[in-house]
């Protein structure tokens, strides 16, 4: 036990460092020029600031949405993993994104042109899409079953997905062009927020789940074993799964309609910490939290630098980075 | 022998009316010439097709075909995406006005035997061109060298007058999530926007991009700030209070001369997007945005 606990501080001090010179670092680096001295004299009004409007506007709230979408996601793809024991779990398995996706194609196809608090319809109808599915993937689950399946977990959201993809086709080819475009711009991922408002209305949602990730941990220990064992070693195995559910699903969500469906994190992220920190759940899921935030976070540097003046959709980056990766690990791990 | 002059004058008559009437066969005939049944799946060759008058000519439009009014009444048979085989041939046309990626379509039609005119999407010197082009093949030659140089003179007339003009460095924004500053793509150094911008008397910021169309990110607009933004929007203008939310939403970004000095200017309508006749509307619409007292209502 104590041997668990020294390594939890030790990996989460050194991934936390990570994650945290990422966060500093990001809004340093830059395509243009700017005057730091400028950034922060208050002598200038902000409204005239050009440097502190790049540097507060364009770039922080950019690397702290990264953050805050790649802790989730990572954190999402952990626990989902052991909840449906398969190791190619994301948090995108459940039909989670897919229901963000198709609120957000709907919002951009009618034309939704409202905002709540700075915070647009587009992002809206997307969180509500997410929900909508994680209720009908639930539904299923409890349905015709004393606990909960997560073998019908696992069918519903992959058919789910399925069906939601092919509705969201439809709702784009009933799209005018440049509407079109702009929902395929969506499904790429785009952290660019330009504000914290959007990042300020995820965040209740990932704290939320984010309580729930530390309550987890020891009882996905027992439950990635064996549902059996678990429950003879007194963990309420019903009452677990529903709260792995829910808050992976909450998180996902939450981080899906702030930067889109952007893949890969919630994959490559937690097997590349187990590679180094082992299996267990209390090391594995606030160490994934923090590696996603530092990758997604540089990953979107290379987004709005590697192709500048021209943005490169950060979907596409971690999907470059990731789907290698994975591969490797797929072939060096037999 | 003397013909009398009576009679010399009605031979010379009928002669004249023989040699008329032969004239008026000959360009009735010439008229006549060419496709009589087209098939337009682009918005922009239809537009063309009525201002070089061939309009009468087309059968049918794409599901995107807005104007002129006289497309309402026509059979629509599908888009780009979508293009409906089957409804173009039962118009039985002599000529198809397809996309340049529409291959398929293209396949089909050769298979059936059908003529195709591919579009090529570009510049404002491919509407002109097109336009020609599309005279020739339809005997209209006289109709489209004019309405070619009706096109120019109004060019040339909006461009005359922002001439000597300073030229504001401007932003062209051909798209944004509502109401935020997400998703924002601009128009590059390339295509109809950026010429009729030009022509407007703007500098366009991103013009070293080499791209019809691009995405930027807010950096990169705080950066090159703009004097002026220009918004296009491809709707009707909805409610005033709803522009001016569009129009607040570039508030976060103040230090942008274009935003601090309110020369944030939203566009609405249909042929913003068409790279056709009605070009000219849109580059007045451009002028009288960036030179407001050059260029009066």
């Amino acid at each position: 036990m104590p041997d668990v606990r020294r390594r939890l501080v030790l990996w989460t001090l050194a991934f936390g460092t990570l994650a945290f010179l990422a966060v500093i670092g990001a809004p340093l680096v830059g395509t243009t020029r700017i005057d730091f001295a400028r950034v922060f004299d208050r002598s200038v009004r902000f409204a005239d600031n050009v440097d502190a409007q790049i540097f507060f506007i364009a770039r922080l709230p950019r690397a702290l949405a990264a953050a805050l979408v790649g802790a989730t996601l990572a954190a999402a793809g952990v626990v989902l993993q052991a909840l449906l024991r398969n190791p190619l779990a994301t948090p995108f398995t459940l039909g989670v994104s897919a229901g963000a996706a198709l609120g957000a194609m709907l919002a951009i196809s009618l034309r939704l042109h409202l905002s709540l608090w700075g915070v647009s319809a587009i992002t809206g109808a997307s969180f509500v899409g997410s929900l909508v599915a994680v209720a009908i993937v639930y539904a299923l689950a409890r349905a015709r079953h004393q606990g909960f399946s997560t073998n019908v977990l696992l069918l519903a959201g992959v058919t789910l997905n399925s069906f939601f993809s092919a509705l969201i086709l439809f709702v784009q080819y009933l799209a005018d062009p440049s509407e079109a475009l702009r929902t395929m711009r969506w499904l790429m991922g785009d952290l660019d927020v330009a504000g914290y408002a959007p990042i300020l209305a995820a965040l209740p949602l990932a704290a939320i789940a984010g309580a729930a990730f530390v309550w987890l941990p020891r009882s996905l220990n027992l439950l990635s074993l064996d549902a059996d064992a678990a429950a003879t070693r007194g963990v309420n195995v019903v009452r677990v799964q529903q709260v792995a559910f829910f808050s992976a699903s909450v998180a996902t969500g939450a981080a899906v309609s702030l930067g889109g469906p952007i893949g890969f994190i919630g994959i490559i992220v937690p097997h590349l910490v187990r590679l180094m920190v082992g299996a267990d759940h209390r090391v594995v899921l606030p160490a994934s939290a923090l590696v996603g935030a530092a990758f997604l976070v540089v990953c979107d540097v290379l987004a709005r630098t590697v192709m500048a003046p021209q943005e490169l959709p950060v979907g596409i980056i971690t999907a470059l980075v990731g789907g290698p990766f994975f591969l490797w690990l797929l072939v060096r791990q037999k | 022998m003397l013909i009398p002059p009576a009679q010399m004058l009605r031979r010379l008559t009928a002669v004249t009316s023989i040699l008329a009437a032969l004239l008026l066969l000959v360009t009735a005939a010439r008229a006549q010439q060419g496709p009589q049944r087209i098939v337009s799946l682009v918005p922009s060759i239809t537009e063309m097709l009525f201002a070089i008058d061939a309009g009468s000519r087309v059968v049918g439009v794409s599901s995107y075909d807005h104007f002129p009014p006289e497309v309402d009444n026509l059979p629509r048979v599908g888009a780009l995406m979508d293009p409906d085989v089957e409804r173009i041939l039962s118009l039985r046309p002599d000529l198809v006005i397809t996309y340049g990626s529409q291959t398929d379509l293209r396949t089909q039609l050769d298979r059936a035997g059908i003529p195709v005119f591919q579009d090529r999407h570009g510049s404002i010197g491919h509407i002109t061109d097109t336009m020609k082009e599309l005279g020739a093949r339809l005997g209209v030659s006289t109709q489209a060298a004019r309405a070619v140089a009706a096109f120019e003179r109004d060019l040339a007339a909006i461009r005359g007058r922002v001439k000597r003009r300073p030229r504001p460095r401007t932003l062209l924004v051909i798209g944004r999530e509502p109401q935020s500053l997400r998703a924002i793509s601009v128009s590059g150094g390339y295509g109809f926007l950026h010429d009729l911008l030009d022509l407007a008397g703007g500098d366009n910021v991103f013009a070293s991009v080499t791209r019809e169309s691009l995405l930027v990110s807010t950096e990169e607009i705080l950066a090159k700030a703009p004097d002026v933004i220009l918004e296009l929007h491809y709707s009707e203008p909805p409610a005033p209070q709803l522009i001016e939310r569009e129009r607040q939403a570039w508030k976060p970004l103040s230090a942008v001369p274009a935003v601090r000095n309110g020369k944030v200017i939203l566009l609405f309508g249909g042929e913003l997007v068409v790279p056709g006749p009605r070009a000219t509307k849109t580059a007045r619409a451009f002028a009288r945005a960036l030179h407001p007292e050059a260029v009066p209502r």
